[in-house]
Protein backbone atom coordinates (compact mmCIF):
# COMPACT_ATOMS: atom_id res chain seq x y z
CA UNK A 1 0.00 0.00 0.00
CA UNK A 2 2.87 2.35 0.78
CA UNK A 3 4.73 1.47 -2.38
CA UNK A 4 3.22 4.34 -4.36
CA UNK A 5 4.24 6.93 -1.84
CA UNK A 6 7.75 5.68 -1.28
CA UNK A 7 8.23 5.96 -5.00
CA UNK A 8 6.76 9.45 -5.12
CA UNK A 9 9.54 11.65 -3.83
CA UNK A 10 10.22 15.24 -4.64
CA UNK A 11 13.61 16.98 -4.94
CA UNK A 12 16.31 16.02 -2.43
CA UNK A 13 18.19 18.29 -0.02
CA UNK A 14 15.88 21.28 -0.19
CA UNK A 15 13.62 20.84 2.81
CA UNK A 16 13.88 23.38 5.65
CA UNK A 17 12.85 21.09 8.52
CA UNK A 18 15.00 21.61 11.65
CA UNK A 19 15.04 19.75 14.92
CA UNK A 20 16.37 21.11 18.21
CA UNK A 21 16.62 17.82 20.05
CA UNK A 22 17.38 19.49 23.39
CA UNK A 23 13.85 20.88 23.49
CA UNK A 24 12.10 17.59 22.65
CA UNK A 25 10.02 16.23 25.50
CA UNK A 26 9.15 13.02 23.69
CA UNK A 27 5.38 13.67 23.54
CA UNK A 28 5.10 11.98 20.11
CA UNK A 29 2.67 14.59 18.82
CA UNK A 30 4.86 15.38 15.79
CA UNK A 31 5.15 11.73 14.81
CA UNK A 32 1.38 11.51 15.05
CA UNK A 33 0.65 14.50 12.78
CA UNK A 34 3.28 13.90 10.08
CA UNK A 35 1.50 12.58 6.96
CA UNK A 36 4.77 11.50 5.32
CA UNK A 37 6.48 9.37 8.00
CA UNK A 38 9.43 11.75 8.19
CA UNK A 39 9.73 11.39 11.96
CA UNK A 40 10.15 8.45 14.32
CA UNK A 41 10.64 7.97 18.03
CA UNK A 42 14.17 6.88 18.95
CA UNK A 43 15.21 6.54 22.60
CA UNK A 44 12.14 8.46 23.76
CA UNK A 45 13.05 11.44 21.57
CA UNK A 46 11.98 12.28 18.07
CA UNK A 47 14.34 11.70 15.16
CA UNK A 48 14.21 12.81 11.53
CA UNK A 49 14.44 9.54 9.63
CA UNK A 50 13.76 10.70 6.06
CA UNK A 51 14.11 14.46 5.50
CA UNK A 52 13.50 14.35 1.78
CA UNK A 53 9.99 13.00 2.32
CA UNK A 54 9.04 16.20 4.20
CA UNK A 55 6.56 18.43 2.37
CA UNK A 56 6.87 21.40 4.75
CA UNK A 57 3.20 21.31 5.71
CA UNK A 58 4.11 22.62 9.14
CA UNK A 59 1.91 20.25 11.13
CA UNK A 60 4.77 19.01 13.36
CA UNK A 61 6.14 22.45 14.18
CA UNK A 62 2.69 23.87 14.86
CA UNK A 63 1.81 21.04 17.22
CA UNK A 64 5.16 20.99 19.03
CA UNK A 65 4.51 22.76 22.32
CA UNK A 66 8.15 23.04 23.42
CA UNK A 67 9.13 24.32 19.97
CA UNK A 68 11.68 21.65 19.14
CA UNK A 69 10.71 21.50 15.48
CA UNK A 70 10.77 24.34 13.00
CA UNK A 71 10.10 24.48 9.30
CA UNK A 72 9.55 27.09 6.60
CA UNK A 73 5.91 26.27 6.13
CA UNK A 74 4.00 26.61 2.90
CA UNK A 75 2.22 24.90 0.06
CA UNK A 76 4.35 23.35 -2.66
CA UNK A 77 2.29 24.87 -5.44
CA UNK A 78 3.91 26.48 -8.47
CA UNK A 79 0.74 28.38 -9.39
CA UNK A 80 0.60 29.98 -5.95
CA UNK A 81 4.28 30.92 -5.96
CA UNK A 82 4.05 32.45 -9.44
CA UNK A 83 0.93 34.39 -8.37
CA UNK A 84 2.88 35.64 -5.37
CA UNK A 85 5.71 36.80 -7.62
CA UNK A 86 3.30 38.62 -9.95
CA UNK A 87 1.47 40.42 -7.16
CA UNK A 88 4.62 40.98 -5.13
CA UNK A 89 3.12 39.35 -2.06
CA UNK A 90 3.01 35.98 -0.38
CA UNK A 91 2.32 32.84 -2.44
CA UNK A 92 -1.41 32.59 -2.98
CA UNK A 93 -3.52 30.43 -5.23
CA UNK A 94 -6.47 32.79 -5.17
CA UNK A 95 -8.89 30.63 -3.22
CA UNK A 96 -9.94 31.28 0.39
CA UNK A 97 -9.28 34.89 -0.37
CA UNK A 98 -12.89 35.81 -1.04
CA UNK A 99 -14.72 38.13 1.29
CA UNK A 100 -17.05 35.95 3.38
CA UNK A 101 -19.57 38.80 3.68
CA UNK A 102 -20.00 39.36 -0.02
CA UNK A 103 -20.61 35.66 -0.62
CA UNK A 104 -18.87 35.74 -3.96
CA UNK A 105 -16.49 32.96 -4.73
CA UNK A 106 -13.37 33.75 -6.72
CA UNK A 107 -13.59 32.64 -10.32
CA UNK A 108 -10.16 31.09 -10.38
CA UNK A 109 -9.97 27.63 -8.94
CA UNK A 110 -7.02 26.16 -7.16
CA UNK A 111 -5.43 23.33 -5.20
CA UNK B 1 -21.30 35.72 10.64
CA UNK B 2 -22.65 37.43 7.54
CA UNK B 3 -26.22 38.00 6.46
CA UNK B 4 -28.26 34.91 5.76
CA UNK B 5 -28.84 34.32 2.11
CA UNK B 6 -31.88 32.66 0.58
CA UNK B 7 -29.79 29.60 -0.08
CA UNK B 8 -28.98 29.22 3.61
CA UNK B 9 -32.59 29.69 4.71
CA UNK B 10 -33.79 26.84 2.57
CA UNK B 11 -33.13 23.47 4.18
CA UNK B 12 -30.63 21.42 2.13
CA UNK B 13 -31.89 18.06 0.89
CA UNK B 14 -29.32 16.07 2.86
CA UNK B 15 -30.74 17.16 6.22
CA UNK B 16 -33.14 14.47 7.41
CA UNK B 17 -34.24 15.76 10.82
CA UNK B 18 -33.29 17.39 14.08
CA UNK B 19 -32.27 15.88 17.37
CA UNK B 20 -34.45 16.56 20.36
CA UNK B 21 -31.96 18.77 22.18
CA UNK B 22 -33.00 21.39 19.65
CA UNK B 23 -30.78 23.05 17.13
CA UNK B 24 -28.65 20.24 15.76
CA UNK B 25 -29.64 18.99 12.31
CA UNK B 26 -29.33 15.30 11.53
CA UNK B 27 -27.77 14.56 8.17
CA UNK B 28 -28.06 11.55 5.94
CA UNK B 29 -25.14 9.12 5.59
CA UNK B 30 -26.05 8.33 2.01
CA UNK B 31 -25.31 10.35 -1.09
CA UNK B 32 -28.38 11.24 -3.10
CA UNK B 33 -28.36 11.60 -6.87
CA UNK B 34 -27.98 15.36 -6.43
CA UNK B 35 -24.95 14.84 -4.20
CA UNK B 36 -23.40 12.62 -6.87
CA UNK B 37 -24.00 15.26 -9.53
CA UNK B 38 -22.40 17.85 -7.26
CA UNK B 39 -19.47 15.54 -6.75
CA UNK B 40 -18.87 15.26 -10.49
CA UNK B 41 -19.41 18.99 -11.11
CA UNK B 42 -16.97 19.95 -8.38
CA UNK B 43 -14.28 17.90 -10.14
CA UNK B 44 -14.83 19.72 -13.40
CA UNK B 45 -14.77 23.44 -12.85
CA UNK B 46 -15.30 26.55 -10.79
CA UNK B 47 -18.54 25.12 -9.39
CA UNK B 48 -16.45 23.71 -6.57
CA UNK B 49 -15.67 27.23 -5.40
CA UNK B 50 -19.27 27.67 -4.35
CA UNK B 51 -20.06 24.09 -3.28
CA UNK B 52 -20.40 24.79 0.41
CA UNK B 53 -22.13 23.69 3.59
CA UNK B 54 -23.31 26.09 6.28
CA UNK B 55 -20.69 25.95 9.07
CA UNK B 56 -22.45 24.51 12.10
CA UNK B 57 -22.88 21.48 14.32
CA UNK B 58 -24.54 18.49 12.65
CA UNK B 59 -25.42 14.95 13.74
CA UNK B 60 -25.43 11.51 12.16
CA UNK B 61 -27.47 8.64 13.59
CA UNK B 62 -28.74 9.23 17.12
CA UNK B 63 -25.85 10.73 19.03
CA UNK B 64 -25.96 11.48 22.75
CA UNK B 65 -23.68 13.35 25.15
CA UNK B 66 -21.05 10.60 24.93
CA UNK B 67 -20.85 10.42 21.13
CA UNK B 68 -17.67 11.32 19.28
CA UNK B 69 -17.24 14.70 17.59
CA UNK B 70 -15.61 14.98 14.16
CA UNK B 71 -14.35 18.27 12.77
CA UNK B 72 -14.73 19.00 9.06
CA UNK B 73 -14.47 21.74 6.44
CA UNK B 74 -17.42 23.45 4.79
CA UNK B 75 -16.50 22.23 1.32
CA UNK B 76 -19.45 20.02 0.47
CA UNK B 77 -17.25 17.32 -1.05
CA UNK B 78 -15.25 16.98 2.19
CA UNK B 79 -18.43 17.01 4.27
CA UNK B 80 -20.04 14.35 2.04
CA UNK B 81 -17.03 12.06 2.36
CA UNK B 82 -17.18 12.34 6.13
CA UNK B 83 -20.91 11.80 6.60
CA UNK B 84 -20.88 8.78 4.28
CA UNK B 85 -18.06 7.22 6.28
CA UNK B 86 -20.11 7.52 9.47
CA UNK B 87 -22.82 5.10 8.37
CA UNK B 88 -24.07 3.20 11.42
CA UNK B 89 -22.17 5.45 13.82
CA UNK B 90 -23.83 7.94 16.17
CA UNK B 91 -21.72 11.07 16.09
CA UNK B 92 -21.54 14.84 15.80
CA UNK B 93 -19.90 16.72 12.94
CA UNK B 94 -18.63 20.22 13.61
CA UNK B 95 -18.21 22.04 10.30
CA UNK B 96 -15.73 24.94 10.31
CA UNK B 97 -15.95 27.91 7.98
CA UNK B 98 -13.10 27.23 5.58
CA UNK B 99 -14.62 29.38 2.81
CA UNK B 100 -15.61 26.26 0.95
CA UNK B 101 -12.08 24.84 0.77
CA UNK B 102 -11.13 21.25 1.63
CA UNK B 103 -9.42 20.38 4.91
CA UNK B 104 -5.87 20.01 3.60
CA UNK B 105 -5.77 23.23 1.54
CA UNK B 106 -7.65 25.20 4.18
CA UNK B 107 -5.26 23.97 6.89
CA UNK B 108 -2.36 25.23 4.77
CA UNK B 109 -4.02 28.63 4.54
CA UNK B 110 -5.04 28.72 8.19
CA UNK B 111 -8.79 28.92 7.57
CA UNK B 112 -9.11 25.38 8.90
CA UNK B 113 -7.32 26.77 11.91
CA UNK B 114 -6.98 27.01 15.67
CA UNK B 115 -8.90 30.29 16.01
CA UNK B 116 -11.81 29.24 13.83
CA UNK B 117 -12.06 25.92 15.68
CA UNK B 118 -12.08 27.59 19.10
CA UNK B 119 -14.71 30.10 17.99
CA UNK B 120 -16.86 27.42 16.39
CA UNK B 121 -16.71 25.24 19.53
CA UNK B 122 -17.87 28.22 21.61
CA UNK B 123 -20.45 29.44 19.10
CA UNK B 124 -22.19 26.08 18.81
CA UNK B 125 -22.08 25.42 22.55
CA UNK B 126 -20.38 22.10 21.98
CA UNK B 127 -19.46 21.76 25.66
CA UNK B 128 -23.18 21.64 26.51
CA UNK B 129 -23.96 19.13 23.79
CA UNK B 130 -21.38 16.52 24.80
CA UNK B 131 -20.10 15.59 28.24
CA UNK B 132 -16.69 14.31 27.16
CA UNK B 133 -13.91 16.63 25.99
CA UNK B 134 -12.57 14.90 22.88
CA UNK B 135 -12.65 16.13 19.30
CA UNK B 136 -11.39 14.22 16.30
CA UNK B 137 -9.59 16.26 13.64
CA UNK B 138 -8.61 14.74 10.31
CA UNK B 139 -4.88 14.12 10.14
CA UNK B 140 -4.53 16.46 7.17
CA UNK B 141 -6.04 19.29 9.23
CA UNK B 142 -3.01 19.26 11.53
CA UNK B 143 -1.04 21.97 9.63
CA UNK B 144 -3.75 24.44 10.65
CA UNK B 145 -4.50 23.33 14.20
CA UNK B 146 -2.41 23.86 17.31
CA UNK B 147 -3.74 21.08 19.51
CA UNK B 148 -2.38 22.37 22.81
CA UNK B 149 -3.85 25.84 22.26
CA UNK B 150 -7.26 24.36 21.49
CA UNK B 151 -7.04 22.31 24.70
CA UNK B 152 -6.08 25.33 26.81
CA UNK B 153 -8.80 27.56 25.37
CA UNK B 154 -11.72 25.17 25.24
CA UNK B 155 -10.90 22.18 27.41
CA UNK B 156 -11.29 19.90 24.38
CA UNK B 157 -8.45 17.50 23.70
CA UNK B 158 -7.52 17.06 20.06
CA UNK B 159 -7.32 13.53 18.68
CA UNK B 160 -5.89 13.36 15.20
CA UNK B 161 -7.90 10.92 13.14
CA UNK B 162 -7.02 9.07 9.96
CA UNK B 163 -6.14 10.81 6.67
CA UNK B 164 -9.06 9.10 4.94
CA UNK B 165 -12.57 9.29 6.35
CA UNK B 166 -13.22 5.70 5.27
CA UNK B 167 -10.82 4.54 8.01
CA UNK B 168 -12.90 6.19 10.77
CA UNK B 169 -14.86 3.06 11.81
CA UNK B 170 -11.60 1.17 12.30
CA UNK B 171 -10.07 4.17 14.06
CA UNK B 172 -12.94 4.22 16.55
CA UNK B 173 -12.64 0.46 17.07
CA UNK B 174 -8.94 0.99 17.84
CA UNK B 175 -9.90 3.40 20.62
CA UNK B 176 -9.06 6.67 18.83
CA UNK B 177 -5.72 5.38 17.61
CA UNK B 178 -4.68 5.74 13.99
CA UNK B 179 -2.24 3.18 12.65
CA UNK B 180 0.77 4.24 10.60
CA UNK B 181 -1.11 3.35 7.41
CA UNK B 182 -4.11 5.47 8.40
CA UNK B 183 -1.79 8.41 9.09
CA UNK B 184 0.08 8.26 5.81
CA UNK B 185 -1.19 10.14 2.79
CA UNK B 186 -1.50 8.15 -0.43
CA UNK B 187 -1.46 9.41 -3.98
CA UNK B 188 -2.32 6.39 -6.07
CA UNK B 189 -3.49 6.23 -9.67
CA UNK B 190 -7.13 6.83 -8.81
CA UNK B 191 -6.30 9.81 -6.56
CA UNK B 192 -4.41 11.35 -9.45
CA UNK B 193 -7.04 10.46 -12.03
CA UNK B 194 -9.85 12.39 -10.30
CA UNK B 195 -7.67 15.52 -10.33
CA UNK B 196 -6.97 15.48 -14.05
CA UNK B 197 -10.35 16.74 -15.37
CA UNK B 198 -9.98 20.09 -13.61
CA UNK B 199 -6.37 20.42 -14.77
CA UNK B 200 -7.51 19.88 -18.36
CA UNK B 201 -10.66 22.03 -18.13
CA UNK B 202 -8.62 24.92 -16.73
CA UNK B 203 -6.66 24.97 -19.97
CA UNK B 204 -9.85 25.39 -22.03
CA UNK B 205 -9.87 29.18 -22.18
CA UNK B 206 -6.17 29.67 -22.94
CA UNK B 207 -6.50 26.96 -25.59
CA UNK B 208 -9.37 28.76 -27.34
CA UNK B 209 -7.34 31.95 -27.44
CA UNK B 210 -4.43 29.96 -28.84
CA UNK B 211 -6.62 28.36 -31.54
CA UNK B 212 -7.93 31.74 -32.56
CA UNK B 213 -4.49 33.30 -32.78
CA UNK B 214 -3.18 30.34 -34.84
CA UNK B 215 -6.00 30.68 -37.36
CA UNK B 216 -5.48 34.42 -37.60
CA UNK B 217 -1.72 33.97 -37.99
CA UNK B 218 -2.01 31.37 -40.73
CA UNK B 219 -5.13 32.77 -42.35
CA UNK B 220 -3.69 36.25 -42.71
CA UNK B 221 -2.89 36.95 -46.33
CA UNK B 222 -2.33 40.16 -48.31
CA UNK B 223 -5.91 39.74 -49.51
CA UNK B 224 -7.41 39.32 -46.01
CA UNK B 225 -7.97 36.36 -43.70
CA UNK B 226 -8.47 33.22 -45.76
CA UNK B 227 -10.25 30.34 -44.10
CA UNK B 228 -8.58 27.68 -46.22
CA UNK B 229 -5.09 28.96 -45.44
CA UNK B 230 -5.96 29.23 -41.78
CA UNK B 231 -7.06 25.61 -41.70
CA UNK B 232 -4.22 24.22 -43.79
CA UNK B 233 -1.49 26.12 -42.03
CA UNK B 234 -2.89 26.03 -38.52
CA UNK B 235 -4.40 22.63 -37.85
CA UNK B 236 -1.17 20.82 -37.00
CA UNK B 237 -0.25 23.56 -34.55
CA UNK B 238 -3.70 23.50 -32.98
CA UNK B 239 -3.56 19.73 -32.57
CA UNK B 240 -0.02 19.92 -31.20
CA UNK B 241 -1.25 22.47 -28.67
CA UNK B 242 -4.03 20.11 -27.61
CA UNK B 243 -1.63 17.18 -27.39
CA UNK B 244 0.79 19.20 -25.25
CA UNK B 245 -1.99 20.25 -22.88
CA UNK B 246 -3.05 16.62 -22.50
CA UNK B 247 0.57 15.67 -21.91
CA UNK B 248 0.97 18.17 -19.08
CA UNK B 249 -2.48 17.97 -17.52
CA UNK B 250 -3.33 14.30 -17.99
CA UNK B 251 -0.37 12.10 -18.96
CA UNK B 252 2.16 13.55 -16.53
CA UNK B 253 -0.15 13.38 -13.49
CA UNK B 254 -1.18 9.82 -14.33
CA UNK B 255 2.32 8.58 -15.10
CA UNK B 256 3.92 10.51 -12.25
CA UNK B 257 5.78 7.58 -10.63
CA UNK B 258 6.89 6.18 -14.00
CA UNK B 259 8.20 9.28 -15.75
CA UNK B 260 11.90 9.91 -15.05
CA UNK B 261 13.21 12.87 -12.98
CA UNK B 262 11.79 14.28 -9.77
CA UNK B 263 11.24 17.86 -10.90
CA UNK B 264 7.75 18.27 -12.35
CA UNK B 265 9.02 20.60 -15.06
CA UNK B 266 11.36 17.86 -16.29
CA UNK B 267 8.68 15.17 -16.04
CA UNK B 268 6.40 17.37 -18.13
CA UNK B 269 9.18 18.05 -20.60
CA UNK B 270 9.92 14.33 -21.07
CA UNK B 271 6.25 13.51 -21.50
CA UNK B 272 5.84 16.43 -23.90
CA UNK B 273 8.86 15.44 -25.99
CA UNK B 274 7.60 11.86 -26.34
CA UNK B 275 4.09 12.90 -27.31
CA UNK B 276 5.19 15.66 -29.68
CA UNK B 277 7.78 13.41 -31.34
CA UNK B 278 5.14 10.72 -31.81
CA UNK B 279 2.78 13.22 -33.39
CA UNK B 280 5.51 14.64 -35.57
CA UNK B 281 6.68 11.34 -37.02
CA UNK B 282 3.16 9.95 -37.41
CA UNK B 283 1.41 12.91 -38.96
CA UNK B 284 3.95 15.44 -40.18
CA UNK B 285 7.27 13.82 -40.98
CA UNK B 286 10.52 15.64 -41.55
CA UNK B 287 11.55 17.44 -44.64
CA UNK B 288 14.57 19.63 -45.12
CA UNK B 289 12.70 22.71 -46.25
CA UNK B 290 10.81 22.94 -43.00
CA UNK B 291 13.55 23.55 -40.47
CA UNK B 292 11.64 26.43 -38.92
CA UNK B 293 8.46 24.44 -38.55
CA UNK B 294 10.34 21.53 -36.99
CA UNK B 295 12.12 23.90 -34.62
CA UNK B 296 8.81 25.41 -33.48
CA UNK B 297 7.32 21.99 -32.90
CA UNK B 298 10.20 20.63 -30.84
CA UNK B 299 10.95 23.82 -28.88
CA UNK B 300 7.54 25.26 -28.11
CA UNK B 301 5.28 22.32 -27.41
CA UNK B 302 7.34 20.14 -25.02
CA UNK B 303 7.97 23.26 -22.94
CA UNK B 304 4.25 24.01 -22.86
CA UNK B 305 3.70 20.51 -21.48
CA UNK B 306 6.45 21.16 -18.94
CA UNK B 307 4.82 24.35 -17.72
CA UNK B 308 1.41 22.73 -17.30
CA UNK B 309 2.96 19.76 -15.47
CA UNK B 310 4.79 22.13 -13.12
CA UNK B 311 1.46 23.64 -12.14
CA UNK B 312 0.30 20.21 -11.01
CA UNK B 313 2.70 20.46 -8.03
CA UNK B 314 -0.02 22.21 -6.04
CA UNK B 315 -2.43 19.32 -6.47
CA UNK B 316 -0.07 16.69 -5.10
CA UNK B 317 0.60 15.80 -1.47
CA UNK B 318 4.35 15.27 -1.83
CA UNK B 319 5.85 18.57 -3.01
CA UNK B 320 7.37 21.16 -0.67
CA UNK B 321 7.43 24.94 -1.05
CA UNK B 322 11.24 25.03 -0.86
CA UNK B 323 11.40 22.39 -3.58
CA UNK B 324 8.97 24.16 -5.90
CA UNK B 325 10.80 27.46 -5.38
CA UNK B 326 14.07 25.79 -6.33
CA UNK B 327 12.49 24.27 -9.40
CA UNK B 328 10.99 27.60 -10.42
CA UNK B 329 14.35 29.31 -10.14
CA UNK B 330 15.57 27.23 -13.08
CA UNK B 331 12.32 26.67 -14.92
CA UNK B 332 10.86 30.18 -15.06
CA UNK B 333 13.76 31.80 -16.97
CA UNK B 334 13.58 28.90 -19.44
CA UNK B 335 9.85 29.40 -19.93
CA UNK B 336 10.26 33.12 -20.55
CA UNK B 337 13.10 32.50 -22.99
CA UNK B 338 11.23 29.79 -24.88
CA UNK B 339 8.04 31.90 -25.03
CA UNK B 340 9.97 34.77 -26.60
CA UNK B 341 11.80 32.43 -28.98
CA UNK B 342 8.50 30.81 -29.98
CA UNK B 343 6.92 34.11 -30.91
CA UNK B 344 9.95 35.01 -33.03
CA UNK B 345 9.98 31.57 -34.68
CA UNK B 346 6.26 31.72 -35.49
CA UNK B 347 6.67 35.15 -37.06
CA UNK B 348 9.70 34.01 -39.08
CA UNK B 349 7.81 30.92 -40.22
CA UNK B 350 4.85 33.02 -41.30
CA UNK B 351 7.16 35.40 -43.20
CA UNK B 352 8.66 32.44 -44.94
CA UNK B 353 5.21 31.17 -45.91
CA UNK B 354 4.47 34.60 -47.36
CA UNK B 355 7.79 34.36 -49.17
CA UNK B 356 8.99 37.55 -47.52
CA UNK B 357 12.25 35.89 -46.52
Amino acid sequence: MNVTMTRLRYLSDVVSLELDIARCTGCRRCVEVCPRTVLRMENKRVAIVDRDLCIECGACAKNCEPGALSVYEGVGCATAIINGMLTGGEPTCGCSESDPESNTAPEKSCC
Amino acid sequence: MGKKTDRENKMPHWIIGKIDTGKVCVVSTDLSFRDQIGRVRSRLGSFRMRYTVNPSLYAVGEPDENSPVFISANYKLSFDLLRCSLKGIDAFILVLDTRGINVWCAAGKGTFGTEELIERIRGTGLDDVVRHRRIVIPQLGAPGIQAHTVHKSTGFRVFYGPVYAKDIPEYLKNGYKATQNMRTVQFNFRDRLVLTPIETVQMGKPFLIYVLSMFILFGLQPSGILFKDALNGGYHFVLLGAVSILSGALLTPLGLPLIPFRAFSLKGLVSGLVVVAAYFFLFIGGSRQEVLKTAIIFITFPVLSSYIALNFTGATPFTSISGVKKELKYALPCYILVSAASVVLFILYKMKLLELI
